[in-house]
């Protein structure tokens, strides 16, 4: 409801893909592909920006307007930024930047990349789907995911806690309590 | 034919006592492992009063992000000096840890040469490495980990994956064994693990070599029933 009205105002309403340090064509090529970037045209973003890491395929960049902006880049020192000024977080399945976007408060759709040897990345990402934290999708099924969402229904992340921790390993060691 | 079978029943001797011997020794150091692995990870019953030199392995990326998220909380007083290993590739790690001691000194104003020091080691297995070839790198590793644990003698370790920190928990293990030094190993696993550990988690669960093992996930301390369950650090 609030993707419909935001079609009329001209507010910049950015998705901010990222792939993290290394590359992930499978997940540049699925947000590049058209009837994907009109899905998200149509849900009332404006702009699309990709962060491709080590990839080798660059995607289409276009100045927006009528249709979606597309713009890329391959690293950048100020992600935190991106994800700051971003209203759509679409990310690789690493935990850094997971738990960035989840910290920031951002929509986040996770991407799992099947091509990983030891995939557990899935896990996490997995986990936190069925805590309603965040959508995890597959590259082919992305399309499909951004259609279904309904980012109201998304559960709001608390970050963790080291103090358990902090505190067993003091007791073991025979440190005495605070 | 006297003199052959008195050398035979001489030699004999020796074979047996040589046999016998290695058995002794063998089992004094199966006893040895044995102590370690069953008495070691127990609470100290005497309170700790001094300062423990603490090593702290970083992994990369959302690792260093959980193990500074410990550190921070952790009581500084106590855990001093700190030392800092960091993969050879990785030089994002270390400049974190750098930041948080930084932090500290300013807030302090103890110098941080004092109390902290980084150092790198050389990787044992990079992300999407097979395991065949990782036996060749680990090797290497291990030797590199030798020379710094030889100059360091942690009196505790603070580790969270991944392979960087087999070698030294390994050479931690061996220390104990052989009465060098006495390191109380925690091993605090991922929060991206949810449903099984990783391979270092596993390995040190399974050979027993670390104190403590923390996990994340209740599901996760369900299927390792020695592990502890801690909540999330992130």
């Amino acid at each position: 409801m609030a993707d419909r009205a935001s079609d009329y105002d001209k507010t910049r309403r950015v998705v901010f893909v990222t792939v993290g340090t290394t590359s992930f064509d499978a997940l540049v090529k699925a947000v590049d592909s058209p009837t994907f970037k009109q899905e998200l045209f149509r849900k009332g973003y404006t702009h699309l920006l990709i962060q491709m890491g080590r990839g080798s395929y660059v995607p289409t960049k276009s100045e927006g307007g009528s249709s979606l902006a597309v713009d890329h880049f391959t690293f950048s020192s100020s992600i935190a930024d991106h994800l700051n000024s971003a209203s759509l977080v679409i990310s690789h399945a690493g935990s850094g930047s997971i738990f960035e976007t989840l910290r920031l408060g951002k929509p986040l759709i996770v991407v799992v990349n099947e091509d990983l040897m030891d995939n557990h990345q899935s896990e996490l990402a997995e986990e936190l789907a069925d805590r309603k934290h965040l959508y995890c999708a597959r590259p082919q099924t992305l399309h499909q995911t951004v259609a279904d969402m309904d980012l109201n229904s998304l559960v709001p992340y608390s970050p963790g806690d080291a103090t358990p921790v902090a505190k067993l390993i003091n007791r073991f060691l025979g440190f005495p309590d605070d | 034919m006297m003199e052959k079978g008195h050398g035979c029943s001489f030699s004999g001797i020796v074979s047996t006592s040589t046999f016998s011997c290695t058995i002794v020794v063998v089992t004094l150091i199966l006893v040895r492992i044995l102590y370690v692995i069953l008495w070691g990870p127990r609470p100290f019953s005497r309170r700790a009063t001094k300062p423990l030199s603490t090593l702290i392995v970083l992994g990369s990326g959302g690792h260093t992000a959980e193990m500074l998220n410990l550190l921070v909380v952790l009581q500084k007083d106590r855990f001093t000096p700190r030392f800092y290993i960091a993969a050879a590739t990785d030089n994002m790690s270390l400049q974190k840890a750098q930041l948080l001691e930084n932090n500290l000194t300013a807030k302090n104003g103890t110098r941080v040469p004092n109390t902290a020091q980084f150092m790198q080691i050389y990787r044992s297995r990079e992300v999407g490495q097979s395991y065949v070839t990782s036996i060749w790198t680990t090797l290497i590793a291990m030797i590199h980990a030798l020379w710094l644990m030889i100059k360091i003698r942690p009196q505790v370790i603070l580790c969270n994956g991944p392979g960087t920190c087999i070698p030294i928990c390994a050479i931690a293990f061996l220390f104990k064994v052989l009465g060098i030094r006495w390191s109380s190993i925690f091993y605090v696993e991922s929060i991206a693990r949810v449903r099984r550990l990783s391979l270092s988690g596993l390995l040190l669960y399974k050979f027993r070599m670390a104190d403590q093992l923390f996990v994340q996930w209740p599901q996760l301390q369900r299927k390792y029933p020695r592990a502890t369950y801690v909540g999330r650090l992130m």
